[in-house]
């Protein structure tokens, strides 16, 4: 299965990215191959709805799982929309969030805040 | 990093004053003015050298090459923000446009452009031993959660080895605050003791608790109301949330302030009430029993 | 004559300043365009009200029709759609209703619905009439709110229009005060007042608005909005001094000019000033 993760940088060694919608890149870990692909995220400098965008990134990148510290309502919902389940990731370490999801010890996201509304006439 | 993040709800109830107090009593490393519509803080914590400036880009705005035009009125039609005029040539409205790009996809001539505009300005202070950053909205934009987020990156990118962080947020429950809300581990909420500054007290309340972060109230100017006040310690009691101490209308604090220094920079009522509040308030973030 | 009332800063008194305006100026229009926050109607607790929901435009899909191309998807700079499964999915709180996604889909497949944003209420205490815009809580923008509150009928309904602006600098205060006769800048005289006060002293002089300043919670000394507008030479309206009873009525709700006659006398004479100062523009204006 394809693990999404957030991340600050293009290396296995990167942080988990605090948030979501605007992380620069998302890490996409194939459990079965173990491959690790580093994909752009075009929605982190956009102004409104980076979230949703985000999501479809995930959507179309063929993840069956995302890790993330938290999640807008927004993204949750097009994330569940397409089947993607949502786990809280326990540290800022990529390698400890895959093993403790491969031991199925991290908790599925269950509280999503509200989106970054913005306003009009930018 | 520990972050602890300022907010309030109702505009005017001392935020940044408080926040300038926090910084100075704790001499920390990294702070940030997230309250990038009407930023106040560099006005306390002052800095001798010049900012790293950076500019901001907004959405982008359609523009017309005069040149290309030719006057068939498509784009002003199909306008719904009433921001392409024809006196006596076609041009955009830069504050009512809002790069929907609807005007660009109708021109027949290729007239049209969406450019990036600079919406405002980044600026980040920054010496061996403190990083402030903060940043200005230009006139017109609507604040963006897009520019607070920026800002504390910004913060974040240097301050690597800091231990903890103060940020100043902006008024209000919109997009900047739930930008300023993205990572912070607690939230002290600036209650002011009135009719409307209650109400957007529990909303901002509302608001913060969705991150699940550590919240804790204080009360400013907190004699000038004291049945509110009280309103208010009350309300904190039946939602457990950990209130932190009053503060009082001081008018030394206000001349301190419009002399651009902070109220524990003399001695004064505010200042004594406001260390008592800072000592609960870092006692709380923390907390040995926070794994 | 309409008068705006603007501050940069939240909490300076734009709403002491209007709703007390309004009520001592007994026949005339209060409008709250702080549509996110409106507080203006605590104080006249109207009666009689009439809401009138204010509604925009919103993408509708027809699934059968659509046929997955994503233009509109692709097209639309708010990401208010995804496309996930074969199906399209609108983020109602993210369109901006530029109908863009519309004018791309190649099928036909999308239609608009109204959706309402907030509303308006429409009130009156004695000869007040009060304007209320509300937002709805998470919807992008409330100008659409804004330019339906300052309609023509609204704008000359009583001699005297007061429009309690949101804070700030922003599109929804430009909106507010594009119609405006006078614009009153109201500052507190701190270093963060003065400011602050600046960005709506540059606001008013791009839309040339003629405008005063009115300085709310001056203490003895230390006046510093007094010494920018002397620098700029801007006009002083009023300086209404710090006075724990007025905080106290006001922050209790209470319009203070019904309450005292100390603060009704203050207010009149606030009055009779910008009613002086708007003549006044208006002969140089159109001599």
């Amino acid at each position: 299965m394809k693990i999404a993760i957030p991340v600050d940088e293009k290396t296995l060694d990167s942080n988990v990215c605090a948030s979501f919608g605007r992380a620069p890149y998302f890490l996409i870990h194939d459990t079965e191959t173990s491959d690790s692909v580093f994909i752009d995220n075009s929605a982190a400098t956009n102004m409104g709805g980076a979230g949703i965008k985000a999501a479809q990134i995930i959507v179309d990148s063929k993840a069956n799982v995302l890790l993330t510290p938290r999640c807008g309502e927004n993204a949750a919902f097009v994330l569940k929309s397409a089947d993607i389940k949502i786990f809280k990731t326990s540290s800022v370490r990529l390698k400890d969030n895959i093993d403790d999801f491969l031991a199925e010890k991290l908790l599925s996201v269950d509280e999503f805040h509200p989106g970054f509304h913005r306003h009009r006439g930018n | 990093m520990k972050q602890l993040l300022i907010l309030s709800g109702k505009g005017g109830t001392g935020k940044t004053t408080i926040a300038s107090a926090f910084i100075k009593l704790s001499d920390v490393g990294a702070y940030s003015d997230c309250d990038v519509d009407a930023p106040n803080l560099h006005l306390i914590t002052k800095w001798y050298s010049q900012p790293n400036k950076t500019d901001y880009y907004g959405l982008p705005k359609a523009k017309i090459n005069l040149e290309l035009c030719n006057e068939c009125d498509e784009c002003r039609q199909n306008c719904r923000f009433g921001a392409i005029k024809a006196d006596p040539y076609y041009k955009v409205d830069y504050f009512a446009c809002e790069g929907c790009g609807v005007c660009e996809y109708v021109c027949s001539m290729e007239a049209i452009t969406l450019e990036p505009t600079v919406a405002g300005e980044l600026m980040l202070y920054a010496n061996v031993n403190k990083v402030f950053s903060t940043a200005q909205l230009k006139m017109g934009n609507g604040t963006s959660g897009l520019l607070v987020a920026e800002v504390k990156k910004q913060m974040k990118s240097v301050a690597v080895d800091e231990k903890l962080a103060i940020i100043d947020g902006s008024p209000g429950i919109g997009c900047p605050v739930i930008a300023s809300l993205s990572g912070v581990n607690m939230v002290l909420i600036v209650a002011e003791p009135s009719l409307s500054g209650i109400s957007d007290m529990e909303r901002i309340i509302n608001t913060a608790a969705k991150f699940g972060v550590k919240i804790a109230v204080c009360t400013n100017k907190f004699d000038t109301n004291i049945k509110n006040t009280e309103r208010i310690e009350e309300y904190c009691k039946r939602q457990e949330l950990s209130y932190v101490g009053r503060i009082p209308f001081d008018s030394d604090a206000v001349k301190v302030i419009n002399n651009g220094k902070s109220i524990v920079d003399i001695d004064c009522t505010s200042g004594t009430a406001v260390k008592a509040v800072f000592n609960k308030t870092m006692d709380l973030l923390f907390e040995k029993a926070d794994a | 004559m309409t008068i705006a009332v603007l501050s940069g800063k939240g909490g300076t008194g734009k709403t002491l300043v209007s709703v007390n305006l309004a009520a001592v100026a007994k026949k005339s229009t209060y409008i709250d365009c702080d549509v996110e926050e409106p507080n203006g109607h605590l104080f006249f607790k109207p009666k009689q009200i009439q809401e009138e929901q204010i509604l925009v435009k919103i993408p509708k899909v027809n699934n059968e029709l659509c046929n997955g191309c994503r233009k509109c998807v692709d097209f639309c700079k708010f990401n208010a759609l995804a496309y996930i499964k074969n199906k399209l999915i609108v983020f109602e709180d993210l369109c901006h209703s530029c109908g863009g996604c519309i004018l791309v889909c190649p099928v036909r497949a999308l239609k608009e619905k109204k959706k309402s944003i907030g509303k308006i209420q429409k009130g009156t205490k004695g000869e007040v009439m009060i304007l209320t815009g509300i937002l709805n809580t998470g919807e992008i923008s409330g100008v659409p709110i804004i330019e339906n509150l300052l309609v023509e009928n609204n704008l000359h309904a009583n001699k005297f229009t007061f429009i309690d602006c949101p804070p700030g600098s922003a599109c929804v205060v430009m909106e507010s005060i594009k119609d405006a006769d006078y614009c009153i800048l109201v500052a507190e005289p701190t270093l963060f007042g003065v400011h602050n006060l600046n960005m709506v002293y540059e606001l008013v002089n791009l839309f040339n608005k003629p405008f005063g300043v009115v300085i709310n919670k001056c203490l003895k000394k230390d006046n510093l909005v007094g010494k920018f507008c002397f620098k700029k030479n801007i006009k002083i309206l009023a300086q209404i001094p710090f006075d724990t009873n007025l905080g106290i009525l006001n922050s209790n709700g209470e319009i203070v000019v019904n309450k005292d006659k100390k603060y009704h006398d203050m207010f009149s004479s606030l009055l009779q000033t910008v009613a002086k100062e708007v003549q006044c523009h208006e002969t140089t204006s159109n001599p």
